[in-house]
C-alpha cells in the first residue's frame, strides 16, 4: 500500500499547483505592468523639450493609436508617442495631473470636465447584431433596453417566433460594454442571464451561430455572418452616423490641458490628416469630417 | 567529524535550502492573493461576497454566489461523466480485456492529457454546443457542455491511476476469491475494487482538482452568465472563468474583487481536498 500512500501525496499537490499556474501568470502580468510604468515614467522625464509625447486613456481608442502613433514615429524618426490605457476616466485624470500630454476619452465628457479642450479624431459606432435569418431588420432603442434588461424574453412580439432570446453582451470593464450601457440602458442593470464574452470577436461568433442570439459589437467589426439591425428605422451606415441620426454611436476625443501645441498639436495634426483618416476608416471606425474638427474650447 | 559526515550534511542542507524556496514560492503567492483580495472583503463584508447573487462590480456590487455554484456544479457534472466512464475503462483493460489491448490502449488514453485545453474548448464550441443547441434547446453554452467537456477533460487522470491501482492489488487475491467460486464481476466487484479504493479515490480527487482549476475551456462552452443556472441548459459562470473574463480591463475595486475570486477559490479547494482526503483515509483504515 505504500505506492498509493505515495500517489495520494501527489493527490494533495495537484490542485495546488494548478493554482500556482493560473496566478504565477497573473503576478507575471503584475510585475510586467509594473516594469512597463516604471520605463515609462523616466522615459518622459529624460526628453525633454517636445520629443516625447505621452497618450493615455480609453482602453478602446488604445489599440487605434497605437497604430497611429507608429506610423507617426515611422515619418519623423526621433520623436517619441508613448499610447497607454487605463480607461476614459484615467486619460482624463492622466491630462489633468500632466501625467499625459493627450488624454484619451471614449465618452463625452461631463460637465465638470469641460474644462479640457477636446477635438474629435473618430466615431466608434455599436451595432446591434441578430442572426442573419432573422427576418427581424428593425427596433426601437426602447425594445432594445427591454431585451437586454430581460424584461422582453421571447422573440414572440418581435418576430413572430415563439423562441427564447439568446442575450450576448460584453464582460464588466469593457469599453464595448462600457459604451452600450451608457447609450442604451443608462442606469439599468443588463439581465444577469446573458451570455458573456470577452472580445468582440466571439460575441459575433456566438450571434452568427445561434439563430435566437442578439448582441452588440463595434459598428467597424459587422461582416456578412451577422446582420446589423436599424434602430429607430435607422441604418447603422456612416451617413447616418454623421448626420447624428443613428443614435448608437460614441465619440474618440483626444484632450488636452491647454490649446494644443507643440508635438502634441502636431500629433493631432497628423491624425486628423487624410492619409490616417483614411486609416481609420479601414479600421472600422468613423472618420470625422476632414476640415472641421469638432473643436470646443473651455 | 569525519569528511564523509560533513559532506552528507552539507547535502542535506543544500536539498532543505531547495525544497524550503519551492515551497516558499507557494507561501508567497498565497500571502500575495489574500493581502489583495481580503481588504476589500472586509470592506463590503464577508457576507455580501458569499452570499450575495449580483455580480456588477462598477456598482460595487460583488456577489460571488453565482460563480461559487457555478464552479461547484460543473465540477460535480464533470465528475459525475468522468467517473463512471473513466472507472468502467481502467477495469475493462485491467481485468477484462487482452493484456496487448491494454498496452496499446493505455498510451493513447495518457495522450489525451496532453491536448491543450484551449483545443478541448474549441471543439467543444464547434460540436458540444450546437448540438446541445438543436437537441435540447437553450443556448446550447450551458451547465451540460461545460460538464461533458471537463467529463472527458479528466478520464486520462481518473483511468491511469485506477489502472496502476487495480493492477497493485496482489493476484493472490483475485486467485483466492476465484477459488471460492467467485465469477470475474464478482471478484473484481467484491475483491479489487475495494483493495484498490484509495488509490482509485486518488485519482478521481486529482480529476477533481483539474475539473475546478480549469478555466479556458470552461469560458468557451459555459457562457458565463453571472447567474445561478436554473437548468443545466443554463449559461454559467466558475470563479476561475469571473477571474480570467474580466482580468484585462479591471481596474482597483473590481481588481481587488477579482483577487477576493481567487481567495474564494482558494478556500474552496482547501475545503474540498480536505474532504476527498479524509474519505480516503477512513477509507483505508477500514
Amino acid at each position: 500500500m505504500e505506492s498509493e500512500k505515495i500517489r495520494l501525496e501527489d493527490a494533495k499537490m495537484r490542485p495546488q499547483k494548478s493554482r500556482k499556474d493560473s496566478f504565477s501568470n497573473l503576478t507575471a502580468l503584475m510585475t510586467a505592468i509594473l516594469l512597463a510604468a516604471a520605463f515609462f515614467f523616466p522615459s518622459c522625464q529624460h526628453r525633454p523639450g517636445g520629443h516625447s509625447l505621452v497618450v493615455a486613456g480609453s482602453t478602446s481608442i488604445q489599440p487605434f493609436a497605437d497604430k497611429w502613433a507608429e506610423v507617426f514615429m515611422e515619418k519623423r524618426p526621433g520623436e517619441m508617442v508613448d499610447v497607454q490605457g487605463g480607461g476614459s476616466s484615467a486619460g482624463i485624470q492622466a491630462v489633468r495631473t500632466g501625467a499625459a500630454q493627450i488624454g484619451m476619452s471614449s465618452r463625452e465628457l461631463k460637465d465638470d470636465e469641460k474644462d479640457l479642450y477636446q477635438i474629435e479624431v473618430a466615431h466608434d459606432g455599436l451595432a446591434i447584431i441578430v442572426h442573419p435569418t432573422n427576418p427581424l431588420e428593425n427596433l426601437t432603442i426602447e425594445q432594445v433596453k427591454s431585451i437586454f434588461l430581460g424584461e422582453i424574453t421571447t422573440w414572440e412580439t418581435l418576430n413572430g417566433r415563439k423562441k427564447e432570446i439568446t442575450v450576448v453582451v460584453r464582460e464588466e470593464g469593457s469599453g464595448t460594454r462600457g459604451a452600450f450601457q451608457e447609450l442604451v440602458m443608462g442606469k439599468s442593470r443588463i439581465t444577469k442571464k446573458a451570455i458573456v464574452q470577452d472580445s468582440n470577436g466571439t460575441v459575433r461568433e456566438i450571434v452568427s451561430r445561434d439563430p435566437q442570439a442578439i448582441g452588440f459589437i463595434s459598428l467597424g467589426l459587422v461582416n456578412e455572418s451577422v446582420k446589423a439591425l436599424a434602430l429607430n428605422g435607422v441604418k447603422p451606415t456612416e451617413e447616418a452616423i454623421l448626420k447624428k441620426e443613428y443614435k448608437l454611436v460614441r465619440p474618440f476625443l483626444f484632450l488636452t490641458r491647454e490649446a494644443p501645441s507643440g508635438l502634441a498639436r502636431e500629433f493631432i495634426e497628423f491624425i486628423l490628416s487624410e492619409e490616417i483618416q483614411d486609416l481609420v476608416h479601414k479600421e472600422g471606425l468613423i472618420p470625422v469630417r476632414r476640415g472641421e474638427p469638432a473643436e470646443s474650447g473651455r | 567529524m569525519t569528511k564523509l559526515e560533513r559532506n552528507d550534511r552539507l547535502v542535506r542542507l543544500s536539498l532543505l535550502m531547495i525544497a524550503l524556496s519551492a515551497i516558499s514560492v507557494l507561501a508567497i503567492i498565497t500571502v500575495f492573493i489574500f493581502e489583495q483580495g481580503t481588504p476589500i472583503m472586509f470592506r463590503y463584508g464577508f457576507r455580501s461576497f458569499l452570499l450575495g447573487q449580483d455580480w456588477y462590480p462598477s456598482e460595487k456590487s460583488f456577489g460571488l454566489l453565482p460563480m461559487i455554484v457555478g464552479s461547484l456544479m460543473v465540477t460535480f457534472g464533470a465528475l459525475l461523466i468522468g467517473v463512471p466512464l473513466g472507472l468502467a475503462s481502467a477495469i475493462f483493460l485491467t481485468e477484462f480485456s487482452h493484456r496487448r489491448l491494454a498496452r496499446i490502449l493505455k498510451p493513447v488514453i495518457e495522450l489525451l492529457a496532453g491536448i491543450p485545453s484551449v483545443v478541448y474548448g474549441f471543439i467543444g464550441l464547434m460540436f458540444l454546443v450546437p448540438f446541445i443547441r438543436d437537441k435540447f434547446g437553450g443556448p446550447g453554452l450551458s451547465v451540460l457542455a461545460a460538464s461533458v467537456i471537463l467529463g472527458i477533460m479528466i478520464l486520462p487522470t481518473v483511468i491511469s491511476i485506477a489502472i496502476d491501482s487495480i493492477r497493485a492489488v496482489p493476484d493472490s487475491y483475485r486467485e483466492g476469491s476465484i477459488a471460492l467460486g467467485a465469477t470475474r464481476w464478482q471478484t473484481v466487484r467484491m475483491v479489487v475494487l475495494p483493495a484498490a479504493r484509495s488509490g482509485i479515490i486518488a485519482g478521481i480527487i486529482l480529476g477533481m482538482g483539474r475539473a475546478i482549476g480549469e478555466t479556458m475551456a470552461v469560458i468557451m462552452v459555459a457562457g458565463n452568465a453571472a447567474d445561478i443556472p436554473g437548468s443545466i441548459l443554463a449559461p454559467v459562470r466558475t470563479l476561475t472563468s469571473n477571474i480570467a473574463l474580466e482580468m484585462a480591463y479591471a481596474s482597483g475595486e473590481h481588481r481587488e474583487a477579482l483577487f477576493a475570486t481567487g481567495v474564494i477559490l482558494f478556500i474552496i479547494i482547501m475545503i474540498l481536498n480536505t474532504i476527498a482526503n479524509l474519505t480516503s483515509a477512513r477509507q483505508r483504515k477500514k
